[in-house]
């Protein structure tokens, strides 16, 4: 049972297009598009965003991005009036960022709180994410990806399901940058490419199997 | 005297027949700083609202003002259906199922729907949007209170009006206007125009 999402637009192609995309990274996810009238015109359509979310809750709850003013608005009267408005939330986000951040995580079975921090902190400036906590003694190796397009969405999302639900905190080091291992926004603003070496480092009790799990996944050229 | 679940649909109608009448104007004022939408949506959903009203009235003041409410939220897709739609939400859930409003029940009401506005819309007072009228409504309205329903709502339109009329100079601060920044100065706010519009009619239909 995942977090569905779903994403509120003025526009009806903005939001499948949204989720279009969002949808590439997390099969498993249930992403709806909530946009434009049901004459077809610009606007948010109150009607069509309880029924999205009312079909997107799986039972673990739904978030709900939005592009612009209004939207927010009518998608917060939605949540409001469900039968349990602690089941969804409104994120406040970049729609596309946020999007895809939400539904790895989602994918990951992150729960609602963790869902909306994903897409929450999609936004974030690098370097505002949290330091990596001290949680014993770190592991780390380093591996050269030999796939054709490097750390791309991608294979950035793959690497971030295979150690989904690890009790590891990964850290992925490209020459001076560093980014966090569960977040596939992180992990491709390294922009890492083909031939590039990067450094993998894992503290926490399951941190040298999250290491060989990211090892076989380069391994087999992240599946390409 | 009082105010019925036939009174405050009456105040509705009158309401819907104000915004078709300045619908044009609506539209006029949002062209320059938004989508030239406030006029349009408005006048649908109070088109809605009516026709719906005529089918049946809701028993008591609150239902007849959560069906609007409803009626508002699914018709009006820009941001004027979720702000006037919690605003007329916020006042039937504070009427509950009373059977027949006082003076101090409509000035209770209008304090709800200043609170749904702003809590919905997250503005201030000096934003340049509705809450620029409904703030000095609501005061007004306070102040009028034992006049009488008829009077206090005469007094909260010609606050509403005032209201209405500061925002012309404003940068406005919140909604598709706030985009244009500077730009945004020199324009009564559509939304602050309706809020005002929306109450004289009301006082009219109540006298």
């Amino acid at each position: 049972m995942r977090v569905g999402l779903v994403v509120v637009s003025h526009s009806a192609r903005l939001a499948e297009g949204v989720v279009e995309l969002a949808a590439q990274m997390a099969p498993d996810v249930t992403v709806l598009a909530a946009g434009g009238l049901p004459e077809g015109g610009i606007g948010t359509d109150y009607d069509s965003v309880v029924a999205a979310v009312q079909r997107a809750d799986a039972g673990a709850g739904v978030v709900l991005l939005y592009d612009l003013g209004s939207a927010q608005m009518t998608a917060e009267l939605a949540v409001e009036s469900l039968a349990d408005p602690g089941a969804a939330v409104v994120v406040d986000a970049p729609l596309v960022e946020g999007a895809v951040a939400a539904t790895v995580a989602a994918q990951g079975g992150a729960d609602r709180a963790a869902v909306a921090e994903a897409a929450a902190s999609a936004g974030a400036p690098p370097g505002t994410e949290t330091a990596a906590q001290d949680a014993g003694a770190a592991q780390s190796t380093t591996l050269t990806l030999r796939n054709d397009v490097g750390l791309h969405a991608r294979p950035a999302a793959l690497l971030v399901r295979s150690i989904a639900g690890l009790d590891a905190d990964v850290r992925i080091r490209l020459g001076e940058d560093e980014a966090d291992g569960h977040s596939v926004l992180a992990l491709m603003s390294l922009a890492a490419r083909k031939d590039d070496t990067i450094e993998i480092s894992a503290t926490g009790s399951q941190a040298g199997e999250a290491i060989r799990r990211i090892e076989a996944l380069a391994e087999r050229d992240f599946d390409e | 005297m009082g105010c019925g679940a036939a009174d405050v649909a009456n105040l509705l109608r009158a309401g819907a027949a104000t915004i078709a009448e300045h619908r044009v104007e609506l539209i006029d004022l949002d062209r320059p700083i938004g989508d030239a939408d406030h006029g349009e949506n408005l006048n649908r959903g109070f088109g809605f609202v009516v026709s719906t009203l005529d089918t049946a009235v809701p028993e008591t003041p609150g239902g007849v003002l959560k069906l609007a409410a409803t009626t508002l939220i699914s018709k009006v897709g820009g941001a004027a259906g979720p702000l006037y739609g919690t605003a007329f939400l916020r006042v039937a859930t504070t009427l509950g199922d009373r059977p027949d409003l006082d003076a101090s029940a409509v000035v209770e009401a209008l304090r709800a729907a200043l609170a749904g506005v702003v809590a919905r819309g997250k503005a201030e007072v000096g934003d340049a949007t509705m809450v620029d009228a409904l703030t000095p409504a609501v005061a007004a309205a306070e102040a009028a209170e034992n006049d009488g329903i008829a009077a206090l709502l005469s007094a909260a339109a010609d606050a509403a009006d005032q209201g209405a009329e500061s925002t012309e100079p404003l940068i406005a601060r919140k909604g598709r206007a706030s985009y244009l920044g500077e730009r945004s100065v020199g324009h009564v706010d559509p939304g602050a125009r309706s809020t005002a519009l929306l109450l004289r009619a009301f006082a009219e239909a109540a006298r």
